[in-house]
């Protein structure tokens, strides 16, 4: 019997612990069934039971095999429960699993259960789930960001290991940050999204949270590759190996003053400022670099975001999956099953996009949003010609109340200021933890993310680097996730 | 402001059966969002081409060699309505 706390344990110590056979991996998953069963912050949707956990992993060895994980309720996930957090996908058990399922599964990690979501990942507060709202760990009378909130707030409160996420526009990123986890998305196209369910199809990536950067590393070699089912998959050249950098000499990170000079918190600053100067300390440089357009990446992106949701998810329509209501006539079955099935959320994106794409408004929204994606592009370009990688605060803000943001929407979305720009250019970046700040308004300390982003496909670079700086912050976790 | 016909309009092309007070909060939020979003006629876009995607990637091929794909009973075990061997649905042409 292992004596020690498994939530003590990052993923790939847990695989070492098995490897070695201190612990089995029996014993492993028996520990974690019992965790996610006390989960009390929301953060799983469905949960596995022994026998569903281990059905369809493979029994393989070696690490980090029997660690098992989490998995956002986005991934269709073959006879087990696939809802995107909407009542329309309630009760839906897919015919088969998504490719990162399956790439998981077959490096012997059981699943531990599906995990909350803003539905169909549209939010950054986990709060437009259609069935309940995940909770921060570090303070539950707060969000855990989005969408992958339940994923996110599973790892930093102890009730899995590692979990897998999807990011459109900073949705591993950010609540990866509020939680004080790591968060990576990866670069466009370098892990298959078939089964991932589409929300924005130039823009969704999956990727994965966890405890450290060393897991985000293992678990993107599991994840990471082409697809025959996805034809847009490319995978990483050279593939992904443990980071084993310990300074940052040589290296030059670039800070879009631009970008940050406005609406960010006082103690999100100080805990950036901070992070800056660990930079130093390690031996890279700091320099300003311009991104002139990346301000507006959060108006092009409401634009090409909703655009592609409008056509991704007329797919809903009651007739081969999903729930149906009733309706006199075909098209009013469409009607009433989407007015019913949809929240409120999810029917302002297919709105917006709808008029986005809508004849007379096609050149003046989706085209224009269109270019200035194309220059937000170009701005990542030059300034990756001049550093090494580009970094700001992941979220403007600590995790903020429930209820506090969900009357404006563009309040909602300005969370993602700073994260969608790399989506727009489809780079990587990483959210890693940077200490703690103290919310608006007083209370004890909530975690703060620091991004990082690297040009396309060097995530072996952008995870040497998050490596050797994690070292240095040295941030700690492990109170909440054990609970006590 | 974005008009209330046009909320409609949007809302019959989305296949969305908003209810009166949705409409209200529908129309007020796209207005909003849309104030936001209309900034980016501040920025000069002349002569810059329009991104679709960011993957280095143009036309992938593989064989055309036949395989299975999913069983119809398979296929139909999630529908709402099925019936022999097919998705049911109400008559398009029924009077509401």
């Amino acid at each position: 019997m292992y004596s020690g706390d498994l939530t003590a344990a990052t993923a790939a110590e847990t695989a070492d612990l098995i490897a070695s056979g201190e612990l089995s991996a029996d014993e492993c998953l028996g520990t974690w069934i019992d965790r996610a069963a006390g989960d009390e912050l929301g953060a799983y949707l469905w949960r596995a039971s022994r026998d569903q956990a281990d059905a369809g992993t493979a029994k393989v060895g070696g690490p980090p095999s029997g660690v098992p994980i989490a998995i956002k309720d986005i991934f269709c996930t073959a006879g087990v429960p696939t809802t995107a957090a909407s009542k329309l996908l309630e009760g839906y058990r897919p015919p088969y699993d998504a490719t990162a399922v399956t790439r998981v599964r077959s490096a012997g990690l059981p699943m531990l259960g599906k995990t909350n979501m803003d539905e169909f990942a549209m939010g950054s507060s986990n709060e437009n789930s259609a069935f309940r709202p995940a909770l921060n760990p570090w303070d539950t009378g707060r969000v855990p960001g989005g969408s992958s909130g339940g994923s996110a707030a599973a790892v930093a409160g102890g009730l899995a290991p590692w979990a897998l996420g999807t990011d459109t526009g900073g949705s591993i990123r950010q609540p990866a940050a509020l939680c004080g986890i790591v968060g990576l998305k990866p670069t466009y196209g370098s892990i298959s999204r078939y089964g991932m369910i589409a929300f924005a199809s130039s823009l969704d990536q999956c990727g994965p949270l966890t405890v450290d950067v060393t897991d985000a590393a293992l678990m993107l070699g599991l994840l990471e590759g082409r697809d025959e089912m996805d034809s847009t998959s490319v995978g990483i050249e050279g593939g992904v190996t443990r980071p084993q950098s310990e300074d940052l000499s040589g290296l030059v990170f670039g800070v879009p003053g631009d970008l940050i000079a406005e609406g960010v918190d006082p103690g999100v600053k100080a805990a950036f400022e901070a992070t800056l100067g660990k930079i130093r300390d390690l031996g890279g440089r700091i320099e300003d670099v311009r991104l002139p357009h990346a301000r507006h990446g959060i108006s092009a992106y409401y634009v090409l975001a909703p655009a592609e949701a409008s056509t991704n998810l007329s797919r809903y329509d009651g007739v081969r999956y999903g729930n149906r209501s009733p309706g006199s006539n075909l098209v009013d079955m469409y009607e009433e099953t989407r007015e019913q099935g949809f929240g409120p959320e999810v029917k302002r994106r297919i709105m917006l996009g709808t008029y986005a794409l809508s004849s007379g408004y096609y050149e003046a929204y989706y085209g224009r949003a269109q270019r200035v994606r194309t220059m937000i592009v170009r701005d990542f370009d030059a300034a990756f010609e001049a550093v090494d990688f580009v970094v700001t605060p992941t979220s403007p803000s600590v995790a903020f109340e429930l209820g506090e943001k969900t009357g404006d929407p563009w309040a909602m979305y300005l969370n993602d200021l700073f994260t969608v720009p790399m989506s727009l250019a489809g780079v990587p970046a990483i959210s890693i933890p940077a200490g703690l700040a103290e919310p608006e308004g007083g209370g004890p300390g909530l975690p703060v993310g620091f991004q990082i982003a690297a040009p396309a496909f060097h995530e072996q670079k952008l995870l040497e680097a998050s490596f050797a700086l994690e070292g240095a912050i040295g941030f700690d976790g492990s109170k909440v996730r054990s609970g006590i | 402001m974005i008009e209330r016909d046009q909320v409609l309009h949007v809302a019959r092309l989305s296949r969305l059966k908003l209810s009166e007070e949705e409409l209200a909060s529908m129309q007020k939020d796209m207005s909003s969002i849309l104030d936001h979003v209309d900034r980016l006629a501040e920025i000069d876009i002349e002569g810059i081409e329009p991104t679709s995607h960011v993957v280095p990637l143009e036309n992938v091929l593989r064989d055309d060699v036949p395989r299975p794909s999913l069983d119809r009973e398979v296929s139909l075990a999630q529908a709402p309505d099925a019936a022999d061997g097919a998705f049911r649905v109400p008559s398009p042409q029924a009077e509401i």
